[in-house]
């Protein structure tokens, strides 16, 4: 018997930006009736891949076969047309509008009259959910309806696309697990349907569970393809992460000193539960784990950008709560955001008055700026952190993202800060400003700073911390000192698998 | 990178300039009355009321706000400082009754958007109905006039053969030029405008410079109210209407943008005068009112589009 034709075939694909490879000759492949589960850590390339199959990028090299023709998918358009439907984490419904409203979002029927044809749309919507069997009231506005069912409505309205493709993106992310056995039920009628599922998850038992064959990548490259069950989640994770921790971390270790900062059982609703740790002058705690586990909150709850609900954060022994980033920065606390674009910088603004943002209360008397020593303060930062810009009254926004991660960082080193939390510090920068970035964290601590650095990047976590805090579902489950844990216990902790 | 950027700025700023001077060579040509000195000064004082109310809005586009209000307060601090007036009070204690009750209203217009999290058009919005409200009712609709000689001076006296009321303007630009330019809320309205949260997370009273950029509007829409009153020498409930658009045009003519955090007082300045000579030009024209309206909304749509043609063509 000849095999099938795949519904989806990718060969070769390579995609790169300016100074990183996120994909290189990947091969994949779908069937109808089959979910094909893609595993992969934070930038191992399954987004970018997803963004080709969506018509959001365009591939640089390699080919996409659909039923076995070559298929050019040049604009979101042209991939509904193909069958391919992606259903993103962050779902794309209007709350407001109900559900046939959403499903029929932008192809409404009408009359002959030109006007919206409700009763139709009502009625196809009625059969595509019922199809997924899944009972919503039509009339309801769909942010009032639960997380699955609007997931299901999004499916719905994919279908009504006569999508073949479906990409779901960590589906189960945000739901409860009667909800996941929902959605389950519902994709196994899609397969019967002989919809194929590009499923990408970072819950291991999922694999096993839904899963018919499973693809890891890494670095922007396919390790393997295996049938579900013929490989072990163990084996799966050290495939994930089984590359050489490199030594362009530079990690020189300062003998910790005094405690400067001390977390004692914070907790936020939905976001995070009774954290406790403490940091020493001198120490970097790096803090691991997987998107949505509760690092970047815990980073705002700690600099007082949200209020936490419980628990208290005592800096320099001095105990207390922080009540507003006004107030930390006042007790010794830095932030270096997630986002450096929409929460670091101001775009608009110079560079020196980035540089002087938070400091440009020391550099003014009587509310005057002293211009001549806030200018000399911006150059000595400029030059001092090699910030690449033609002078300090460059925009911001003109800057490389390295060069904007400097200003950010200088920022603090004007203020003097006794602990930094850095949010992804090296996020999208290239690797000769990363090494940059390193270097100031070692001279941060061997000034006496503590450094909380949360990273999705695992080597860098291993390389750069001294201690490490692993979080999953807003709580710290596991501590490790960096000599004794390696990618696969940080990853396995980070997963809920004991290992 | 560096040169072009800064070109862009200048040129903007300069752009209006040239603007401001074609359109005097156009009137020059067109009229002999125009270019004249009784008549530039004409137009200097006719600016000045919408180049002052156009301080604190400059202010306020560039935190990335709106206020609608600001034509109302013009009449409430009007009618305020000609009641004090009457009663007896005296000059200056007037003008700082006048000022306080402008402060006032942008004061309340601040905290409804920086603790009632109003969004700035709700919030203007309903004090623009509530000053005008409070005006009418002070006076019971009726203008308020007949003051003593001094208050006059701050219209028709001279100092050096320079109107007094352009010179106020002039002094007023200068002083709100180094609170801008030189001073921490100066840097901070920027980098509100720019990035609010940004500036959050930088350690900034946010909420406090914001309640301040309504205030300080609220002052110079008070300020300008004294002009007005000492000009028509009489205070009138329902001066001041439209004021507001008048003052969001010249800021926008100006160059500053409406999404906040990029923008001069200069330009502002400028804009103001562009519209001044603009009337002034199609009054000595002989232009009808109906007409004037249609070619200051014309010039208004005109200066900013060329401003976002050329910025989408750079980009």
């Amino acid at each position: 018997m000849n095999a099938p034709t795949p519904i989806l075939r990718m060969t070769g694909v390579s995609k790169s930006f300016p100074g990183v490879v996120a994909l290189d000759g990947v091969d994949l492949d779908l069937m109808a009736g089959e979910v094909h589960i893609l595993l992969g850590e934070n930038g191992a390339g399954k987004s970018t891949l997803m963004k080709i199959l969506s018509g959001a990028q365009a591939l640089d090299g390699g080919e996409i076969l659909i039923d076995g023709k070559t298929a050019a998918i040049g604009s979101p358009k042209a991939a509904r047309e193909l069958g391919i439907s992606i259903i993103y984490q962050e779902l794309t419904l209007v709350p407001q509008l109900s559900a046939p409203a959403n499903i029929f979002l932008g192809k409404e029927p009408t009359t002959p009259l030109g006007l919206l044809d409700e009763g139709a749309m009502k009625e196809r919507a009625r059969a595509l959910l019922d199809a997924l069997g899944v009972v919503v009231d039509l009339e309801d506005p769909v942010g009032t309806l639960g997380v699955a069912e609007q997931q299901m409505i999004e499916v719905a309205k994919a279908l009504s696309e006569n999508a073949r493709i479906l990409v779901m993106d960590e589906p189960t992310s945000a739901l409860t697990s009667s909800e996941i056995d929902q959605l389950f039920a519902a994709m196994a009628r899609l397969l019967e349907r002989g919809v194929g599922i590009i499923y990408i998850s970072h819950r291991m038992n999922e694999v096993e569970r839904v899963g018919h064959r499973v693809s890891v990548l890494r670095d922007g490259r396919k390790v393997g393809t295996y049938r579900a069950g013929e490989v072990t989640i163990d084996e799966l994770i050290r495939l994930m992460v089984g590359r050489p921790v490199g030594d362009h971390f530079p990690r020189r270790r300062a003998p910790p000193g005094a405690e400067v900062l001390r977390v004692s059982g914070l907790s936020r609703r939905g976001a995070l539960r009774d954290i406790s740790f403490s940091l020493r002058r001198g120490e970097i705690v790096g803090i691991s784990g997987l998107l949505g586990a509760g690092r970047t909150e815990l980073a705002r709850a700690i600099f007082g950008a949200d209020r936490p609900d419980e628990g208290a954060v005592d800096v320099k022994g001095k105990a207390g709560l922080v009540r507003s980033p006004a107030a930390a920065i006042e007790a010794g606390l830095g932030l270096l955001p997630e986002d450096r674009k929409t929460q670091g910088l101001v775009l608009a603004l110079s560079v020196r008055e980035n540089l002087t943002l938070t400091s440009v209360k020391r550099l003014s008397r009587l509310g005057l700026i002293d211009r001549a020593r806030e200018a000399s303060l911006s150059q000595r930062y400029v030059d001092d952190l090699r910030i690449r810009t033609p002078g300090i009254e460059q925009r911001a926004g003109a800057l490389s993202g390295g060069n904007q991660q400097k200003i950010v960082l200088g920022k603090w080193l004007a203020t003097g800060v006794d602990v930094l939390i850095m949010d992804e510090p090296t996020r999208g920068i290239d690797v000769a400003a990363k090494v940059e970035i390193y270097e100031l964290m070692n001279r941060l601590t061997a000034d006496g700073a503590g450094i909380l650095m949360i990273s999705s990047e695992l080597p860098e976590v291993l390389g750069m911390s001294d201690r490490i805090l692993v979080m999953r579902g807003g709580s710290v489950v596991a501590e490790f000192v960096s000599a004794n844990a390696t990618q696969e216990i940080l990853l396995g902790a980070a997963l809920g698998q004991a290992s | 990178m560096k040169k072009w950027l800064l070109g862009l700025t200048h040129s903007r700023r300069a752009g209006t300039l040239v603007g401001l001077f074609l359109l005097g060579a156009l009137l020059s040509a067109l009229t002999p009355f125009f270019l004249t000195r009784s008549n530039l000064m004409n137009v200097m004082e006719q600016t000045a009321i919408n180049a002052v109310i156009a301080v604190g809005m400059t202010f306020v586009i560039l935190s990335a706000g709106i206020d609608l209000s600001v034509g109302s307060i013009t009449a409430l601090s009007g009618v305020v400082l000609a009641n004090r007036l009457q009663a007896g009070w005296g000059m200056a204690p007037s003008l700082v009754a006048g000022v306080a009750i402008g402060a006032l209203c942008g004061l309340l217009s601040g905290l409804l958007i920086t603790r009632g999290r109003l969004p700035p058009f709700i919030a203007t919005l309903g004090m623009m109905s509530m000053a005008r409200g409070a005006a009418l009712l002070f006076t019971d609709g009726r203008p308020i006039s007949g003051f003593e000689e001094s208050l006059r001076f701050l219209s028709t006296g001279r100092i050096a053969g320079i109107p007094v009321p352009v010179l106020l303007t002039v002094v007023l630009y200068a002083l709100a030029i180094v609170l801008l330019n030189r001073t921490r809320f100066g840097r901070y309205v920027y980098a509100i405008g720019g990035n609010e949260e940004a500036t959050r997370l930088s350690g900034v009273a946010v909420g406090f410079h914001k309640t301040l950029v309504y205030v300080l509007s609220g002052v110079t829409a008070a300020l300008a109210s004294i002009l007005l009153t000492a000009r028509l020498n009489s205070a009138q409930p329902i001066a001041g209407m439209m004021y507001e658009l008048d003052a969001i045009a010249a800021v926008v003519i100006g160059g500053t943008s409406l999404t906040g955090g990029l923008g001069t007082l200069g330009g502002t300045l400028i804009g103001a005068l562009t519209m001044g000579v603009l009337r002034n030009g199609l009054n000595l024209l002989g232009i009808s009112s109906f007409l004037q309206q249609i070619v200051i909304g014309f010039v208004i749509i005109v200066a900013v589009l060329t401003d976002s043609l050329v910025k989408s063509k750079r980009r």
